[in-house]
């Protein structure tokens, strides 16, 4: 075997790494974790607002990117939340039961990261608890990003695996993407 | 134990000698140690460690003799005429022949001895001893110890953390589980290990048969805090483990002032009453670990820090930068909050 014949499989064991090691820096990033959180005072809480109707000239909010969206590790300290925090108590491991289902598509009060921010942050009419100052926001952000993974609205990749207990249906990984329902529906409009 | 001397070694060779004399040392001492026995476990423990160890030492010290020997030996030997080989005698492989089949049953014996005393002793200690144990249940988080004592009355349950405590001489029956990853419980001067697994109990038993305070450690790996993930077996008299458990068995006290009574309001309506239980107040959350005796402890944050005022106050406020990872999130309070509330979780005693 002469020099040149090995050429085109170097370029093919060159490239394979290449490619393996682009994956492994992209993984980083998904499981990438912080100790250290900004305070609470400093994060953009404030910023969100229970209503879109504005007083004057209507300013379009600006999206707010809920910082734990691609992670899968900030999704999986979610879940444990969401049962320690006892959502499952009404939520159901995302099922319903005394409050609304969070698998589904329908979504009352929006289903971009700060409404359901705006949501854990401030409670809901007829039942869902205000959770200001009870939870840091970092641990809301992370509980955001397990509640769109719950909904299929989030990336396979960072959605959390099968549970340990019987679980409703299939694990949040294996769901299909959600489809949210885009209009916001003011509370009082809502159909009893 | 090393005795100190004023001379302190400076080349490098009797530096590294001091480092290893130290290291063996400090492994003989009481500290966490497998090799200071302080309960029949324990003890069974390391005489068969000791055994199996001086042992081996005599079968180390008579192979290296000979292989010392037979290399003294051949140098010693003329180098043979012909050939690149020495050619034995008939007579010579024969004794030869007699020495490998001495030196491979004597082998074999050793090791099935071995084996005997490892598994009977093993199966000793495995054995729960039937005279009214004391019954302890352990359940492993990341990264603390929750502990609970069941009452056939349940009015006397009480739940602490990273403290257990018993009294000298009888034995303990600790029925454990997990609440999040495999866990091990491993306290070496009492008892060895056993793993607590998520979704299933395992059971271990130990005595301790001398007062004191022993370090216990999480001895399998289960994230970041592994490390900091230490309990306290506190062995008392029996007169003084009643009556410590007759204390834990009450409510947490009433805040006695102003204070307290601030502090207890700042506990009752911010985070802290999202995981922790005070018992006799509305805070019953089973997240964290159960303040309700906090102040009886001698450790916060499983071992990581002595309990006292300012390591409390820095651990409410800033966790993650005493125990990176830790599940507990940093608290924003205004400095009087914290006063009153570090004057109320000190009044729980």
């Amino acid at each position: 075997m002469t020099r040149s014949d090995l050429r085109p499989r170097r370029v093919l064991y060159v490239g394979a790494a290449a490619i393996v090691g682009i994956a492994t820096l992209v993984s980083c990033k998904r499981e990438e974790r912080r100790f250290r959180e900004t305070p609470p005072s400093a994060t953009a809480a404030n910023l969100v607002t229970m209503s879109e109707l504005q007083p004057g000239p209507a300013v379009i909010e600006a999206e707010l990117r809920n910082p734990y969206e691609d992670n899968a590790y900030a999704v999986s300290e979610g879940k444990r939340l969401f049962d320690q925090m006892n959502c499952s108590g009404c939520h159901s491991h995302g099922g319903g039961g005394i409050g609304p289902p969070l698998t589904d598509n329908e979504w009352i009060y929006g289903s971009e990261p700060q409404n359901i921010f705006s949501t854990i942050i401030e409670g809901r009419p007829n039942g869902m608890p205000a959770f200001r100052g009870k939870l840091p926001n970092y641990q809301i952000w992370q509980l955001v990003a397990y509640v769109r993974a719950l909904g299929g609205i989030q990336g396979k990749a960072v959605r959390t695996t099968r549970d340990d207990h019987m679980m409703y249906k299939e694990s949040e990984q294996a769901r299909d993407k959600g489809h949210p329902t885009p209009t916001f529906v003011p509370p009082t409009s809502v159909k009893q | 134990m090393m005795p100190a001397r004023p001379r302190v070694p400076t080349n490098p060779a009797s530096m590294l000698a001091a480092c290893i004399g130290a290291a063996l040392g400090a492994g003989c001492s009481g500290w966490q140690s497998a090799l200071d026995p302080k309960g029949p476990r324990a003890d069974a423990v390391a005489k068969l460690h000791w055994s199996l160890v001086t042992v081996a030492t005599v079968v180390y010290v008579i192979v290296i003799s000979a292989l010392i020997f037979a290399l003294w030996r051949g140098y010693r030997r003329p180098v043979p005429d012909q050939g690149h080989f020495h050619q034995e005698t008939p007579e010579q492989a024969d004794t030869m022949k007699r020495g490998v089949i001495v030196a491979v049953a004597l082998t074999v014996i050793v090791m099935l001895a071995f084996v005997v005393t490892s598994v009977s002793v093993g199966s000793a200690v495995a054995r729960v001893p039937g005279n009214k144990p004391l019954r302890i249940d352990v359940v492993g988080h990341q990264w603390w110890w929750e502990v609970k004592y069941p009452d056939p009355d349940t009015h006397n349950n009480f739940e602490t953390a990273n403290e257990i405590h018993v009294p000298v001489g009888r034995p303990v029956l600790i029925k454990m589980t997990s609440q999040d990853v495999i866990h091990s419980f491993w306290a070496p001067n009492i008892s060895g290990k056993k793993d607590l697994i998520p979704g299933h109990e395992t059971v271990t038993w130990f005595r301790a048969d001398s007062a004191g305070v022993y370090r216990g450690q999480c001895a399998e790996f289960c994230g970041h805090e592994h490390a900091k993930m230490a309990f306290f077996i506190v062995a008392e008299p029996r007169l003084e483990f009643e009556s410590w458990m007759q204390k834990q068995r009450g409510e947490a006290p009433e805040p006695p002032d102003s204070l307290t009574q601030a502090g207890q309001k700042v506990f009752l309506s911010g985070p802290c009453v999202m995981c922790h239980t005070i018992s006799g107040t509305p805070a019953a959350a089973t997240v964290g670990p159960n303040l309700t005796h906090l102040a009886s402890r001698r450790t916060i944050a499983a071992g990581t820090l002595p309990n006292n005022t300012g390591n409390l106050a820095g651990w409410i406020l800033d966790p993650q930068s005493i125990k990176p990872g830790v599940k507990m999130p940093p608290t924003q309070l205004d400095p009087s909050s914290l006063r009153a509330l570090l004057a109320y979780l000190e009044s729980l005693k």
